[in-house]
């Protein structure tokens, strides 16, 4: 599908990124393939400290902190200390203060439209990851509504590389897997369906898809393929030689020791 | 009627803020047993609801509580993480879902009340594209959720017989919504428009990623 390779791209060089102007590429990268105005990320700590990347015009980001703007953009006021998504249609622009910092937005080329991620991280952590565009609401809606899933899992990425860089820690070591997330990664990379792992858990594929999307999350990828690929490279599931020596047993491990005896 | 409000937003609601922590303290710790904190003024609170979570409230016609529940993305601090992960054997962890916890019914709430906030619990699934909601819930939630047709996957248990805790699984099905607007009694319209309210649009079903 297009779409996802839109991402998978992305998610790849995430993953290696370890600088920010990487991750500043990546963006610019992001926002070609999304074929909108724009694509940003923008935390705030809690102390009013402002740090991001993206494809803002640098002009807008620095007219933006020199006028304070932090105060006054709805879009901030509106997602501060909330977690869902939120279509900058939707958020409060009455006052005049709001009217005049659009105006303004608008004449620095940042869009009549957009749809931010708030994030929440660690102690506090607040940040965003926006989108923005020009053109009618329609066509915004249909972008939205097409985009959504994946541009909060961008989001979430995003933040996690953010933290790690600007901590200037080594990145930080994978989120462990759960055994329900170990036992599921390890049946799809031995090359079972869906439903078969489903079945040899005892559980819904609905409620597989739980354990699939949790483990895809904590190992920051873009699909379970590549979720599989990084587990396997992490070492956090074994499969072959190792798992045909390891005690226990489970359906289809004779066909596996046979196959390759 | 239903409302969403966040956690820094109650207060603008004191009738409803105040009825609601009073109606989970006669669930949790008066009928149920839980080992809850009840606080002075006879509010049941716990540390998940200062982390400013989603509350989705039934606001009777009196304009107190009539049922309610509680929601955090389980990409952050979560109770089933931090209190039940035994039950379930995983830490389940994606800005895709979200935890529902303190599911709580008036004394007095009609049958429709549990749909209509399995309704609503749908529609945040519908509208910011999650995949699924976990549940932490009681014995008798189980059968409710029986009889409103939106049963979840129970992933693990402790206690026995009307002391039991459960943690669940909803998984998104667009189907679903018909079923659970006839079992509330309410239209699509009305529900669009109760959510719209909170979140300053109509809720519109987004494209599933595969």
């Amino acid at each position: 599908m297009v779409m996802r390779n839109k991402f998978n791209l992305f998610y790849q060089g995430l993953e290696q990124a370890e600088q920010l102007d990487q991750i500043q590429d990546l963006i610019v990268g992001l926002r070609d393939q999304l074929e909108v105005d724009h694509a940003v990320y923008h935390w705030v700590s809690t102390d009013g400290e402002q740090y991001g990347f993206g494809t803002y015009p640098p002009v807008w980001a620095q007219h933006y902190v020199d006028r304070d703007y932090l105060r006054v953009d709805p879009v901030i006021l509106g997602c501060f200390q909330r977690f869902h998504p939120v279509d900058w249609k939707n958020l409060d622009w009455s006052s005049k203060a709001a009217r005049n910092f659009r105006k303004d937005a608008i004449s620095h080329g940042v869009g009549n439209q957009g749809f931010s991620i708030p994030i929440r991280g660690p102690n506090g952590q607040f940040a965003l990851f926006t989108v923005s565009h020009s053109c009618d609401d329609e066509t915004w809606t249909k972008f939205t509504d097409a985009h959504q899933r994946e541009l909060i899992l961008v989001a979430h990425y995003l933040n996690q590389k953010a933290l790690e860089i600007e901590k200037g820690r080594a990145p930080e070591p994978v989120r462990p897997l759960s055994p329900r997330e170990v036992d599921t990664l390890t049946y799809l990379a031995m090359g079972y369906g869906r439903g078969q792992v489903a079945e040899m858990l005892s559980i819904s594929e609905h409620t597989l898809r739980a354990y699939i999307e949790s483990a895809r999350f904590k190992l920051g990828a873009a699909n379970t393929t590549h979720a599989v690929a990084r587990a396997l490279s992490e070492g956090l599931i074994v499969v072959g030689g190792a798992a045909r020596e390891a005690e226990g047993h489970w359906p289809g491990k004779d066909d596996i020791t046979a196959v390759s005896a | 009627m239903l409302r969403y409000i966040y956690g820094d937003e109650l207060s603008n609601f004191p009738r409803l803020q105040d009825s609601m922590h009073r109606d989970r303290a006669t669930q949790f710790r008066d009928r149920l047993k839980w080992d809850v904190s009840v606080d002075q003024n006879g509010w049941e609170r716990d540390q998940y609801d200062d982390l400013n979570p989603l509350y989705v409230i039934w606001e009777n016609e009196r304009g107190q509580h009539g049922g309610s529940m509680r929601f955090l993305p389980t990409s952050g601090r979560t109770m089933v993480n931090e209190h039940f992960a035994h039950l379930t054997d995983t830490q389940i962890s994606s800005p895709l879902i979200w935890e529902c916890t303190r599911f709580c019914l008036a004394p007095d709430a009609g049958p429709r009340v549990a749909g209509a906030l399995m309704l609503a619990g749908g529609e945040l699934m519908r509208a910011f594209s999650l995949t699924h909601l976990l549940g932490v819930f009681d014995a008798r939630m189980v059968r409710i959720y029986r009889m409103i047709g939106a049963s979840p996957e129970v992933l693990g248990s402790t206690g026995e017989g009307r002391d039991q805790i459960s943690v669940g699984l909803w998984a998104y099905r667009a189907e679903d919504r018909v079923k659970v607007l006839r079992r509330a009694g309410l239209s699509s319209t009305i529900s669009e428009a109760w959510f719209n309210r909170s979140f300053g649009y109509t809720v519109r079903a987004k494209q599933a990623a595969a």
